[in-house]
């Protein structure tokens, strides 16, 4: 059970390179094609710094620690009964191939639905890169079915 | 590239449809996402948990919508997403992405563009994922 008492909790921030290589296994992943996340050159001349992270990476560098659960699990979720409800991202700024993001979680609410059934934990993330620039604003809902 | 005037209300969007997914679909978005909760990539887990099988990453067919966006327009006029996971992707679902301009408003001397996005089962028709994109157009809104 989760406890309501964990609302404002506040998570260790979480650093993260962006590595090309990881870009490209996503964009393979994904079965993206479009040059700009592929090829240097393509991203410099369409205004890149370098390559960019594509708009849903954000979530996936954030899980870049040996646990990505441990988060949720020190608030008593367990996998199995994990779903991913929602999800948003604010954008601010582009990040791009040799950044340094550092991801800042707070448990920003905690609710039950249908008398405990259904509990809901939602997690809001900013996103800062290495020139104190703010990239994004993520918010992951996520639900837990007992 | 797509500019404000181009687009009027009810306009759809380019379709994106994907390939089958796959086992091999789900191991590699595990390793390129690092999303390696076995749900999605151990069948036996998944059993212990209720499922009959595994299933498809949700941030899967959202990285699919990120294509339809960035196919439309750039990145960098990306100002929100913002989706809610209706439905579980199974094994072997082809997904198709479909997005139509909902709202087209100058708000601020911003030119705000809102799309209605969906990722849906091919055959189907199931949602998948629904919610909306907010782009803005107006020229260097980062810079």
């Amino acid at each position: 059970m989760l406890d309501k008492n964990d609302i404002g909790k506040v998570f260790e921030p979480i650093t993260a390179s962006v590595e090309k290589g990881r870009l490209s296994r996503f964009a393979k992943a994904i079965g993206e094609k479009n040059p700009i996340y592929l090829d240097d050159a393509t991203a410099k001349s369409a205004g890149y710094d370098d390559l960019p992270v594509p708009p849903t990476f954000l979530f996936c560098l954030k899980m870049d620690v040996d646990n990505p659960f441990e988060n949720y699990e020190s608030l008593g979720v367990s996998l199995e009964k994990l779903l991913h409800a929602n999800q948003s991202f604010e954008y601010f700024g582009t990040a791009v191939a040799g950044d340094i993001l550092t991801f800042n979680s707070v448990v920003e609410d905690i609710y039950i639905k249908k008398g405990g059934a259904l509990e809901f934990l939602i997690e809001k993330t900013n996103v800062i890169n290495q020139r104190d620039e703010h990239i994004a604003n993520l918010v992951t809902t996520l639900v837990i079915r007992n | 590239m797509i500019t404000f005037d181009d687009i009027n209300i009810g306009d759809c969007l380019p379709v994106l449809s994907t390939e089958k997914i796959s086992r091999t679909t789900l191991a590699l978005y595990a390793g390129a996402s690092g999303d390696y909760n076995p749900i999605h990539i151990d069948i036996d887990f998944a059993k212990s948990a209720g499922m009959d099988d595994v299933f498809a990453h949700g941030m899967l067919s959202m990285a699919y919508l990120g294509r339809l966006l960035t196919h439309w327009v750039d990145q960098r006029s990306i100002q929100k997403i913002d989706v809610r996971f209706t439905a579980i992707t199974p094994l072997f679902a082809q997904i198709i992405c479909t997005g139509v301009v909902q709202k087209k408003q100058l708000i601020d001397e911003q030119e705000v563009i809102e799309v209605l996005v969906e990722a849906k089962d091919f055959n189907s028709g199931e949602i998948k994922i629904s919610g909306i994109a907010i782009i803005n157009l107006t020229e260097n809104r980062n810079s």
